[in-house]
Order: structure tokens, then C-alpha cells, then sequence
């Protein structure tokens, strides 16, 4: 039976980010329903063209930076769009701090959302944050 | 006529190889078999797993020097 995740995006450290895409990917992949709601620290990353890397938190990171062969979050993350249809959604508040609207994002992020809507949309689902 | 296919996805760690599966299980033909190649040891227990849920058949699994052979076959 597949399940509805909701999945809340806020931390801008490797760790926290690569394992919010690992768990989109391989749910959204497996047939469950996948939301990712980009927030906070997080959102800068999805910014068209951005170059930004995120900072370690601790040995995990830095073993996940030595190793080649850890699939990037981003590339997870576009995975879960493509294959499992996750709908990835920016932030509006975030949006609105940053100066910038969604056109700016990349083109797998879907609309601007706010925390009204990605609430009634969560509604009897699970809800995780990273 | 079914195809045989193999994915390298060597050297990759979790959940790279499987999502190299979901790949080419997307494009390929039912009645198909695929064949991962992983070093990464978690990627045997869960490419059952993930056959078992969306309903496809695996076929074999097996572990050649260092190396998963992981057969599946796709069903739907």
C-alpha cells in the first residue's frame, strides 16, 4: 500500500540534505506519494545556476564528500521528480525573503507554496523533516 | 522478444545503484531482464525489497568477488 510522505526541507548541511533526497528518491520511486517543502537554508541550493555547497556538519559529510561515487542530492532529489513524480515546492516566505520568484529556481521545483496550503495538502500523511 | 540488459552501478553507494534500476526498469519491455551490478552491500537487501513492492520477479542474487549480480525481471 503506498504511503503519502511530506517531506520538510530546511537544513542547508550535506547530511541533512542528502538524506531528505535519498528518502525522496527511493519513496517517490517505490510509488508512494512524495512533497518536498524547501525551506530556510535549504531553498538557496535550488537557485538556477547556483553553485553554492553545502557546509559538512560532521564525519558523515566528509566522508560523503571524499567518495565519488554518493549520488549528488540535487541529481536524488531530480530522480524523485522524474521518476516518481515528487512535487518539489519552494517556499513562498523563503521566496519573498531572497528577492526572488520561482522562475528563478530549478525548473524541477514547482510552484511557490505556502505553509496554509502544504499543510491541508499534508493532512493524514507523514510528515518528516530534515 | 525479451531483452537482457546489464547496469553498471559499480562503486555507487545506496541509493544510486537502485535508482539506476528504476531507470532502465522504466524504459524497458515487459518480459525484460536486468541485470545490476553493485558493490554496495546494502543495495541487495533493498532491490528485493523494492521488486517485492512494485511487483516485478527476482530472479537471482548473488555476490562474485565483491561484486552483486542482482537478475530481475519486469512483469508490468
Amino acid at each position: 500500500m503506498s504511503q503519502n510522505y511530506h517531506i520538510v526541507c530546511l537544513s542547508g548541511t550535506r547530511e541533512k540534505l542528502q538524506m531528505a533526497a535519498m528518502f525522496a528518491s527511493v519513496a517517490a520511486a517505490t510509488g508512494d506519494q512524495v512533497t518536498v517543502f524547501f525551506s530556510m537554508n535549504a531553498l538557496p541550493f535550488f537557485i538556477k545556476d547556483s553553485n553554492k555547497v553545502p557546509p559538512v556538519e560532521g564525519q558523515f559529510g566528509e566522508l560523503m564528500e571524499s567518495e565519488i561515487g554518493v549520488p549528488p542530492f540535487k541529481q536524488l532529489f531530480k530522480s524523485a521528480a522524474e521518476l516518481g513524480d515528487a512535487k518539489l515546492l519552494p517556499c513562498s516566505m523563503a521566496l519573498d525573503l531572497l528577492k526572488i520568484d520561482g522562475d528563478a529556481l530549478d525548473p524541477e521545483l514547482g510552484p511557490p507554496t505556502g505553509l496554509t496550503r502544504f499543510l491541508n495538502d499534508a493532512e493524514g500523511g507523514q510528515l518528516l523533516t530534515f | 522478444m525479451s531483452d537482457f540488459k546489464t547496469i553498471d552501478a559499480r562503486d555507487t553507494f545506496c541509493p544510486g545503484p537502485l535508482m539506476e534500476l528504476i531507470s532502465y526498469m522504466k524504459t524497458a519491455q515487459v518480459g525484460d531482464t536486468l541485470e545490476l551490478l553493485s558493490t554496495d552491500n546494502g543495495t541487495a537487501s533493498d532491490v528485493p525489497e523494492w521488486i517485492d513492492k512494485v511487483g516485478h520477479e527476482m530472479i537471482s542474487s548473488e555476490k562474485i568477488d565483491d561484486v552483486w549480480h542482482l537478475k530481475v525481471r519486469k512483469l508490468k
